[in-house]
């Protein structure tokens, strides 16, 4: 019997396949097709903190729109018992998604402020659900603002978060940080319990033809797996936290890559999204077969099996790499 | 820094009691009762009852139960004629049933309310009364309304104050029952309805102990019922019916003894006593005044300041005034009375008296011995100002020897001499009683800001406290001024304050525009929101304004509003800053006290809204005492400048002489002969009117612009213009006039110019938004930019001062069915005070300028009749000849009707002339009356060839002097094709003038229906109409609407003889323009159904022309034209003009708060509600596809 489990911020999960923070999960129903499916793990879609700030904005500036101003019409909406604006509603999800399903739900926070932050993070401790993961989504368009400042900034909240709610901390962060294993060790000396790599990015896209920027994402591509492959390999064992890869998971050999690099857990969202919720049944089904072929009992076996620390050559995860993909490009030229 | 210490500290004697003291207006009290006693409510928006309705359905929304612990059904009808019989059915059949209306709205009701009250059934109709529609529509208060309901057997019960419309409604109501006769509660519209004061609310139990179950179990008895059935409404002869109508006597004898009781026992439960009629003052006063409403508690105030200074006076107070009880009025009336003054709130022309004069007449006549001398007079009406200052020359007038009958008072008849002088000055204030004035504009909050004020005042101090709130009359830009009043004794006062001890100017620039300080009384305190500091505000300040402070000794306060807000991210509302300092210099409350109470009170108001939004109120409320500052105010005065006038110097003397002091604020000063006596106005007044709202306006780079016309086309207050003009007319242009080359190939010598009317601006950015010419280094500058107008504006009014001048593109030079030539033609509708960015005025600017010389606009009440026609001024105009629309406004429900009278009788004004003409050939000129007859005015040089005939013709007619060739001078016009368009909003058309609509589209006739779909009753505040989309919300649909929208095309199209387009400028305004011009040429009825974003859907409006993009899009607005012209030529008449559905419908719903309220509130109904508007448009469209794809037969 192959054994598939896996422990992820002090929980045990039945493998390591897991659903990330995603657009699915705003359905209790695919969450319960998820756990139907075999996902271990879920991580809920974010609490946006600017998102409420903005809706917050809104609802005010179109109830006080053109009110007060005439004498027919004094207002133009009716007068609601509740407009469920800021975290409620999202709370409650979460109290019903735990409600719905067994595997461990993991809510996600995502913002930038330590402001109401920390008030959101204790409200989502209270619903009951199994851990936090922090999306530090925090994109610097000020000239001014350096690099150590912002990762100063990103300490200190995963710090404050940390003495602020009891649950499993996990932080979802960037690659763009000038060293992301010191990066990673101060927000593992910081309290997180886990490092989730790596975020990915609305990025702006142009339109020619009416000359304007709109956000624009794609689904992850397996090719972005080996950014994750070689970061989570330098990082294992050498940092106190978990580590989740998220980010081009599309196939089982990807789940196995993954672990291999000394990661805890293997999260999806994009292969959900393309082939259904049921593609995670088919994963774990190969997984396991490869397994099988392969001879592995359990995935504990290969966890970390490729790192920095147990590969034979480490020049791959060096500028050795870089040097050899580089002549090997001149040469197929 | 306190001037109210004593009101904080005096002894209150309120009554000490259980009840909950709450501070709320007068709708509120009403439907408070009403929705806890009904079981069913039938409602349709008016206004000033509108707000009634909106509570009950609310209340209901929020699962709230009567007193018998089921929630109340809300039901909106189509009509308050439907409200009223949606009523009388749900009586009919056993249901404690109420409604709330006004002013036509009650008039519809009439027929059902002689069924009602026929057949003896209780109900309690509140109505908040209201003007009459006569020379002109009011939405004020007066009684004309319930007047002219009066004799249709229904018990009327008045209340004259926010207490008082609480407690009658349950007296109302528990007298109905009892009595079985109907009532009409009736209180005055907006300074009863509207006023907010603190009252002692009734509750439950005093709402059981008043009713008692036996009558409701009465009227269950009466209900028909299949198991005990009987026929009710039947058709009676000239053998019974007089006599079957003689056998409610014995109720109506009852009624009055039934009110008294119920008054009685109201009595006990609260202390609170009335009567059928009260009299108040001396009680061997020889004059008298008799009165009804809000005004009784005026002239009672006074008789006791009168009668403090030694006077005999007193007042009778009318309560039930139907059935109406002489026995009880001659009761109270005191022996020793020699004179009685009868005031009316009403008139009627014609009459031998107004109404109440004529009962209180009847009374005495009837009591038989010595008559007083009795006289009538009329006051009030649209709720002009009833003052203390009035009632004691109505009491003076009665001292004469020979009293003036049948009198006005509150204005000056210098026509028919009717009016009462009075001295202004005249005040019976209660000196404990703190009086403050706010002027603001309706964007900054600041009546929001005096509403939580009166509550904070009312609900945390011991204060008992009034408000009042005066609005002027446009959407966009408006000023408000709020009338607060607070002390320590119950506050009487249902006027205007006229000796202000606090006025705060919430907008710097109200100081050039309007006597602010007026009102302040000597040492009066005045709070200014300045962008100058306490050192510079002194010298900045008009000469007039330093010299009343000085000489009222005015305590001067200034902080800089604007800046708090701006730091503390709160925009321009400026609402809770100026309200900190307000509470911080009253001293109403200690200073924390106050702070905390103002937190509490943004918690209350904004909690609701999102911890951001509170978050940034409280920083605004912190800021702002350290941005207060005291002013001292030099000892020297400074001279008085007076108010600078802004008549500028071209207007025509009716606007110089009657509008501009309407515009100033001194309307009430007109005296009668200045007013036209039929309603009739002169048009193209909005243009002298230069309201200077905006501080930014678009600015045009000539270099960048294609000249393509679209910022012309939806610029809503036609601000922008553009002129294709000769080189040499540019001579003498002012310095930069802007001209380039004009890109058309037909002008290759020709210049085009933009110009626009920055003081008209109102800034709503649509224009940029619409620009398609972008920078290609700098893609955020387009051909035209909003810009801060502060160092343009003298530029920008030369040049455009320079392009009116410049004449008009010639019409037969362009092509009027593209957009980029239409951008030429004068639009005849300039400068309305319509909201900024509105989705409805592009429509009819474009309308003007296609074929505005020749229509005539039929225009259904709503928002395009207020921008369109609210006095002071009219945004529609003429063009260089003198032509142009001419508008009118009949009713709301009859509007189609209205526009078809029209057709018809120029039909037959022409059909008569043609006669004419032909039987006078021979004197006219076989030829030219030949060609007459014969023209051709299908396309517009065919017109003014026709024109120029009928001028012939005229000209020769004059010449005659036979009683024909006057006759047909007097309809010559008629002979020059005119269009008729009948133009109203949803609320009109899918609704209360449906039936009328759908019978003038089958009624064959050429006339052209605009319809200005904003999908929502926009102009009385956001209700649902049938064109709601289903999963919007909107009041009487809180909850989400969830039936489909109705589509109001398809039905026009199954005439098959009517021309039908629906319509979205934002998303083709090619399209736009090609159906105007097709519907116009249409030889039948014609309907343009137009997408028109509006404030009520939740968004900033700079977005509109996008929602319109995304609403065709998306399926839930597909463009069609269904042109039966074309079925002649073989051809499908239904075009489909839009592609099949590229986003889906959420993309554009979510965008707008209509549908994100929902979406918030209630997620799973959201969801649903949208999951079934995605299956609407699906299927509509399917069945669009089908329609435009199919095979017509042809013979």
């Amino acid at each position: 019997m192959i054994d598939l489990s896996t422990e992820y911020l002090g929980m045990k999960l039945r493998s390591p396949i897991a659903a990330s923070s995603g657009p699915l999960q705003k359905s209790l129903d695919n969450i319960r097709r998820m756990e139907d499916a075999g996902v271990a793990a879920v991580v809920m879609h974010s609490l946006f903190e600017e998102q409420l700030e903005v809706e917050s904005e809104h609802l005010d500036a179109f109830l006080s729109g053109g009110a007060e101003s005439f004498a027919e019409s004094l207002s133009y909406f009716p007068d609601l018992t509740s407009y469920n604006i800021g975290p409620d509603g999202y709370l409650e999800h979460l109290r019903r998604a735990k409600e719905t399903v067994k595997i461990p739900v993991i809510a996600s926070l995502n913002g930038v402020s330590d402001g109401g932050w920390l008030d959101y993070a204790r409200l989502i401790e209270e619903t009951g659900v199994d851990a936090l993961e922090l999306n530090i989504y925090y994109l610097s368009t000020d000239i001014h603002v350096s690099g150590a400042e912002i990762e100063r900034r990103h300490t200190e909240l995963v710090r404050r978060m940390r003495q602020h709610v009891k649950i499993p901390l996990a932080v979802k962060l960037s690659s763009f940080f000038s060293s992301i294993p010191h990066m990673a060790l101060e927000l593992d000396q910081a309290g997180a319990d886990s490092l989730v790599i790596f975020n990915r990015f609305y990025q702006p896209d142009f339109d020619l033809e009416e000359l304007e920027v709109k956000p624009h994402l794609e689904l992850s591509s397996p090719n972005e797996l080996l950014l994750r492959l070689h970061w989570a390999a330098i990082l294992y064992g050498r940092i106190q936290a978990d580590i989740a890869i998220t980010g081009g998971i599309h196939s089982a050999h990807d789940v196995l890559k993954a672990m291999m690099a000394g990661a805890r857990a293997a999260m999806m969202t994009s292969c959900l999204l393309r082939h259904g919720i049921s593609w995670a049944a088919v994963l774990e089904r190969d997984l396991v077969a490869w397994m099988e072929e392969h001879e592995y009992s359990s995935i504990e076996q290969m966890q970390g099996s490729m790192s920095y620390g147990a590969a034979p050559d480490t020049t791959s995860f060096d500028r050795g790499n870089y040097m050899r993909v580089l002549s090997s490009y001149a040469l197929r030229r | 820094m306190s001037w109210v210490t004593d009101v904080h500290l005096a002894a209150v004697d309120m009554q000490n009691s259980a009840r909950t003291q709450v501070t709320i207006d007068g709708n509120e009290a009403a439907a408070w009762v009403a929705h806890q006693t009904s079981e069913v409510i039938a409602i349709y928006p008016i206004t000033p009852s509108s707000p009634m309705g909106e509570f009950s359905d609310q209340w209901s929304a929020e699962s709230r139960p009567n007193i018998w612990g089921t929630v109340p059904q809300v039901v909106e009808m189509q009509s308050e004629g439907g409200a009223a019989g949606a009523l009388h059915g749900a009586l009919q059949t056993g249901a404690l049933a109420t409604t709330f209306t006004s002013s036509q709205g009650l008039l519809l009701m009439i027929p059902n309310m002689y069924k009602i009250a026929g057949e003896l059934t209780p109900a309690v109709f509140h109505v908040a009364a209201r003007s009459l529609a006569a020379q002109a529509l009011s939405i004020f208060g007066d009684h004309q309304d319930v007047m002219a309901v009066r004799q249709t057997g229904f018990a009327m019960l008045s209340s004259g104050s926010v207490q008082e419309v609480m407690d009658f409604a349950l007296i109302a109501q528990a007298a109905s029952l009892e009595s079985r006769i109907p009532f009409v509660h009736f209180f005055d519209g907006f300074r009863t309805s509207h006023e907010t004061a603190k009252v002692e609310r009734l509750e439950a139990d005093d709402l059981r102990a008043m009713l008692e179950e036996e009558h409701m179990l009465a009227h269950r008895r009466r209900a028909l019922t299949p198991d005990q059935p009987v026929i009710r409404g039947t058709a009676q002869n000239p053998d019974v019916y007089f006599q079957a109508r003689e056998t409610v006597n014995p109720y109506y004898l009852a009624c009055p003894a039934i009110v008294e009781n119920a008054m009685e026992k109201f009595s006990s439960l609260t202390g609170r006593r009335y009567r059928l009629f009260e009299y108040s003052g001396a009680p061997d006063a020889e004059r008298v005044v008799i009165v009804m409403g809000s005004a009784g508690e005026t002239v009672e105030e006074t008789v006791s300041a009168l009668n403090g200074s030694g006077e005999k006076a007193g007042v009778i107070r009318v309560r039930l005034y139907r059935p109406f009880s002489t026995e009880h009025l001659l009761t109270v009336l005191p022996k020793t009375v020699k004179r009685i003054a009868v005031l009316d709130r009403t008139k009627e022309p014609g009459s031998a008296g107004e109404p109440l004069y004529q009962d209180v007449l009847t009374a005495l006549v009837e009591r038989g011995g010595e008559m007083p001398r009795v006289v009538g007079g009329r006051y009030g009406l649209s709720s002009k100002e009833f003052t203390p200052a009035m009632v004691k020359a109505v009491f003076e007038q009665l001292a004469k020897e020979r009293p003036r009958n049948h009198f006005t008072v509150g204005i000056r008849d210098d026509v028919t001499h009717t009016s009462l002088d009075y001295d202004a000055g005249f005040s019976v204030e209660d000196p404990k009683t703190v009086r403050c004035l706010f002027w603001g504009l309706g964007a900054d909050g600041t009546v929001g800001a005096n509403k939580n004020s009166i509550k904070i005042i009312g609900e945390d101090t011991e204060n008992y406290a009034q408000g009042y709130f005066v609005y002027d009359s446009k959407k966009s830009g408006s000023v408000t001024v709020s009338h607060l009043r607070f002390g320590p004794k119950p506050i009487r006062a249902p006027y205007l304050i006229s000796r202000a001890s606090f006025v705060a100017c919430h907008q710097f620039v109200f100081l050039e525009r309007y006597d602010v300080l007026a009102t302040a009384q000597q040492g009066a305190v005045f709070l200014l929101n300045s962008p100058y500091g306490p050192g510079e505000v002194w010298e900045r300040l008009p000469a007039r304004v330093r010299s009343q402070i000085i000489e009222k000794k005015l305590k001067f306060y200034v902080i800089d509003g604007d800046q708090v807000a701006r730091e503390a991210g709160m925009g321009s509302r400026i609402n809770t800053i100026m309200q900190t300092c307000f509470f911080a210099i009253s001293g109403v409350l200690p200073r924390d006290e106050a702070i905390a109470a103002i937190k509490v009170s943004i918690e209350k108001t904004y909690g609701k809204r999102g911890e951001a939004v509170v978050r940034k109120n409280f920083a605004a409320v912190d800021a702002a005492l350290d941005h207060l500052y005291a002013v001292s105010i030099p000892a020297v005065p400074a001279g008085a400048d007076g108010l600078p006038s802004l008549a500028p110097a071209g207007a025509p003397a009716f606007y110089r002489d009657v509008l501009f002091p309407i515009i100033s604020g001194n309307g009430d000063s007109h005296p009668v002969s200045l007013m036209p006596v039929d309603g009739t106005f002169p048009v193209g007044t909005a243009r002298f009117e230069k309201r200077n709202i905006s501080a930014t306006a678009p600015i045009w780079d000539a270099e960048l612009c294609i000249q393509c016309g679209k910022c012309v086309l939806v610029c809503p207050h036609s601000v922008i213009r553009a002129k294709i003009l000769q080189q040499d007319q540019l001579q003498g242009s002012p310095d930069g006039f802007l001209a380039v080359k004009a890109r058309w190939k037909e002008f290759p010598d020709r210049l085009y110019t933009l110009q626009v009317a920055a003081e008209d601006c109102t800034g709503c950015a649509l224009c940029v938004a619409a620009c398609p010419a972008k920078d290609k280094s700098n893609v955020k500058h387009r051909a035209i930019n909003m810009e801060p107008r502060e160092g343009l504006l003298e530029r920008e009014q030369a040049w455009w001062d320079f392009f009116a001048r410049i004449p008009e593109t010639p019409r037969e030079d362009v092509n009027h069915a593209l957009v980029k030539d239409v951008q030429v033609l004068e639009p005849l509708f300039e400068f309305s005070g319509a909201c900024a960015g509105c989705g409805e005025t592009p429509y009819i600017k474009l309308l003007t300028q296609l074929f505005g010389d020749r229509t005539l606009i039929a225009n259904a009440t709503g928002c395009s009749s207020i921008y369109g026609g609210n006095l002071p001024t009219t945004p529609y105009c003429t063009n260089g000849g003198g032509r142009g629309p001419t508008w009118s406004n009949s009713l709301f429900e009859d509007n189609a009707e209205f526009g078809l009278g029209m057709r018809i009788s120029l039909d037959k004004q022409e059909e008569f002339a043609r006669e004419l003409v032909g039987r006078m050939a021979k004197e006219i000129g076989a030829e030219l009356a030949g060609a007459i007859v014969e023209a051709d005015q299908s396309k517009e040089a065919g017109i003014e060839a026709q024109r120029a005939r009928v001028a012939e013709l005229i000209g020769k007619l004059d010449a005659m002097g036979t009683a024909d060739a006057k006759r047909l001078r007097a309809i010559a016009g008629a002979l020059v094709r005119k269009s008729v368009w009948i133009v109203g909003g949803d609320g009109w058309a899918y609704d209360i003038g449906y039936g009328g609509l759908d019978h003038v589209l089958a009624s064959g006739r050429k006339v052209r229906i605009l319809v200005l779909d904003t999908e929502v009753y926009s102009n009385t505040g956001g209700q649902m109409s049938k064109a709601t989309p289903r999963a919007a919300i909107a009041k009487f649909a809180s909850g989400g609407k969830p039936a489909g929208k109705k589509d109001l095309a398809m039905m026009a199209m199954q005439y098959g003889n009517v021309y039908v387009a629906r319509i979205a400028m934002g998303a083709n305004d090619t399209h736009t323009v090609k159906a105007f011009l097709e519907a116009e040429a249409h030889p039948g009825p014609a309907i343009l159904i137009a997408y028109s974003h509006c404030i009520a859907h939740g968004y900033d409006m700079v977005y509109g022309l996008d929602q319109q993009k995304a609403a065709v899009q998306s399926g839930h607005w597909p463009l069609f034209r269904y042109n039966p012209a074309l079925e002649a030529e073989g051809k499908n008449a239904f075009q489909l003009d839009s592609r099949a559905p590229t986003i889906a419908l959420r993309k554009y719903a979510y965008n707008e708060g209509r549908y994100t309220m929902l979406a918030h509130s209630d997620p799973e109904a959201a969801a649903r509600l949208l999951a079934e508007a995605e299956k609407d448009v699906a299927a509509r469209w399917k069945l669009y596809e089908y329609l435009a794809s199919r095979q017509t037969v042809t013979e």
